[in-house]
């Protein structure tokens, strides 16, 4: 494992002659690991995928670094892009292999596939995965295992990278084999706000989230399971701010606690509300 | 943009053109002008009176015409150059370098100070929808918001907090802006409130259009009429609910809740089938009568709502007539007596 991973790295001098070491290493394909040689020559691996890729043979052979055909630059071109779409399609199968789990799990630890956007996850890495494991429908997307939610990469190099190289399966195979990995998951979330006021419509809507929350805690609580939220304590005060906004009932209302940075007061708010009127 | 700052080398305009600052919109000089409006800043900002005159192009008493300001030159880095401006020929401080650039800082921060109460102002939203309308703030990550456009908004109003987030009206969610010159600005420049009211002040936009579609105002069908919470139904949180939230699958198999990996955050997409679930308001009056008709205002801040389903029930009240003209809107409430 130790000496693929060197390789996996070592992109230069006298590795660059090899297709795979290229082709991971060149700019757009970060998300890819490399496929074992091994894994790419046992056929029962890659069962069905010749009705799949034009040129099958070929495109084989140059991943593996045998291809010695002589042929003009356009065949040359077609046969790389099947040799691009053959490695993609194993690569799904590969990632899934505890080989396969284990390299990308060391690209998920270095965030090679970039950083949860949402602030409440305070840039969790991300996994690669697809929507279908169809070729050619969906492309490739990242998974947040903090907010268990699905986000498009920021760069339009990614964003063209077919989701089924990836696969639905395997970001969710990644933390059942490594269970340990499965971050804690919070509650603090976003609440709109104007000047220090929930907005009603949100609120409520939050109100009923965290209900449901609430009820999913309490159904696993009573099968045993771990709930795996880090603020065990915070059920309750949920529990709390949700009676005392029924009481409320208004459309909205001062929350003096629980804001990031608490809700001021002072001459800048009286300010503002001045530059409204 | 439809400012009313006079020439395009303002100070106010090439701030508001240098890279990294795309999301600020430009405060008239009206604004600045009205102290109220700067109320409590003096203590806030240092050299409070220079940056102010920086900030409106007002040339200090002792004046010679060097073309100087090296510090100035160097921050704008305009390469976009969104108003074709370079901010070459602009006033002429007479002053040491070293204290032009506490001023300029100071100027930066007065102006964001300022632009968290314009962007709340009349003037101040309604270029902002501009921006919005064209697409000047990008977009949600989340896929299922399906590129919906995204609003910047701070998680603090102190200055120095946190750098500026974008909410998404979608998911009702703040994400990191997706270029990292944008973390260079400070959220306060924006403010907590900013977000939300945007979407009070301006209830007709169509959130579920994605930001690469024209912005539109909501068609009017009878069943988009439904007002729920003062918002409209099909506008709240477009982005959540059945078939938006993620559901983890191995081999098209759901991973299950009890399993260790199983899906916890899914309270966080969801939202009730049928919104109407969500008029608490509605539920309460229906279970305790309506004895309490008088608040009714109350449950209806700052939109003009007439009675025009379910009988019986004074609080269920619908916008009409109104074409989301934005400015209509009496502060307190007023026209919910219409």
């Amino acid at each position: 494992m130790a000496a693929m991973d060197d390789y996996v790295s070592e992109s230069d001098s006298d590795y660059t002659s090899y297709w795979r070491d290229w082709f991971i290493s060149s700019r757009g394909n970060e998300y890819f690991c490399e496929i074992d040689e091994d894994y790419l020559t046992d056929r029962f691996n890659l069962t069905g995928l010749n009705t799949e890729v034009q040129y099958y043979q070929y495109a084989l052979d140059l991943i593996t670094d045998v291809f010695d055909l002589d042929c003009d630059d356009e065949m040359r071109e077609t046969i790389e892009k099947s040799a691009r779409h053959l490695y993609g399609l194993v690569h799904a199968r590969y990632v899934v292999t505890t080989r396969g789990l284990a390299k990308m799990l060391e690209k998920y630890k270095k965030c090679d596939f970039g950083k949860c956007p949402r602030v409440m996850c305070n840039s969790h890495p991300l996994l690669p995965m697809g929507l279908s494991d169809v070729p050619n429908l969906k492309a490739v997307k990242l998974y947040c295992a903090r907010c268990e939610d699905v986000y498009n990469p920021k760069s339009t190099r990614h964003s063209s990278i077919d989701g089924a190289y990836f696969g639905t399966s395997f970001h969710n195979i990644l933390f059942q084999v490594y269970p340990a990995l499965v971050p804690a998951k919070s509650a603090e979330r976003y609440v709109p706000r104007v000047f220090g006021f929930k907005v009603h419509a949100a609120a409520a809507l939050v109100r009923w989230q965290n209900k449901e929350r609430n009820d999913m805690r309490r159904r696993l609580r009573k099968m045993e399971v771990d709930s795996g939220f880090k603020d065990g304590e915070d059920e309750l005060e949920d529990d709390e701010e949700d009676e005392e906004a029924e009481e409320g009932g208004g459309p909205a209302r001062l929350e003096y606690r629980g804001a990031p940075g608490g809700f001021i007061t002072g001459p800048a708010h009286d300010g503002q509300m001045g530059g409204v009127a | 943009m439809s400012s009313s700052s006079g020439s395009p080398e303002s100070w106010i305009s090439s701030f508001c053109s240098l890279l990294g600052h795309e999301y600020f919109a430009e405060v008239s000089e009206e604004f600045i002008e009205d102290d109220f409006n700067l109320t409590g800043l003096q203590t806030q900002v240092a050299m409070y009176k220079e940056a102010l005159e920086m900030i409106l192009d007002v040339e200090p008493e002792d004046d010679d015409d060097d073309d100087e300001e090296d510090e100035e030159e160097d921050e704008d880095i305009s390469g976009d150059g969104r108003d074709g401006l370079t901010g070459r020929e602009r006033r002429h401080h007479s002053r040491i370098a070293s204290d032009l650039s506490v001023i300029e800082s100071s100027a930066e921060m007065l102006y964001g100070l300022i632009h968290q109460r314009f962007i709340c102002s009349r003037a101040g939203i309604q270029q902002m929808s501009e921006k919005y309308e064209l697409n000047h703030f990008g977009v949600c990550p989340r896929t299922n918001c399906n590129m919906t456009r995204a609003l910047p908004v701070g998680l603090s109003d102190i200055p120095g907090e946190d750098t500026v987030k974008l909410f998404c009206p979608s998911c009702l969610d703040v994400y990191v802006p997706p270029n990292s010159r944008f973390q260079t600005v400070d959220g306060a420049f924006f403010g907590r409130t900013f977000g939300a009211l945007f979407l009070l002040t301006f209830p007709d936009y169509d959130l579920t259009k994605s930001g690469s579609e024209a912005i539109a105002n909501i068609p009017r069908t009878a069943d988009d009429h439904q007002n729920i919470n003062g918002m409209w139904a099909r506008n709240i949180a477009p982005g959540l609910g059945k078939g938006k939230v993620y559901e983890p699958k191995i081999y098209g198999f759901r991973v299950s809740e009890m399993a260790r990996s199983g899906p916890r955050m899914q309270w966080l997409r969801k939202k009730p089938d049928d919104v109407h679930v969500l008029d608490e308001a509605r539920y309460f009056a229906e279970e305790h009568g309506e004895s309490d008709d008088d608040d009714e205002s109350m449950n209806t801040p700052g939109r003009a709502i007439a009675k025009r389903r379910a009988p019986g029930n004074a609080r269920l009240r619908q916008r009409q007539g109104q074409n989301g003209s934005p400015m209509s809107i009496e502060a307190n409430g007023q026209e919910t007596e219409l």
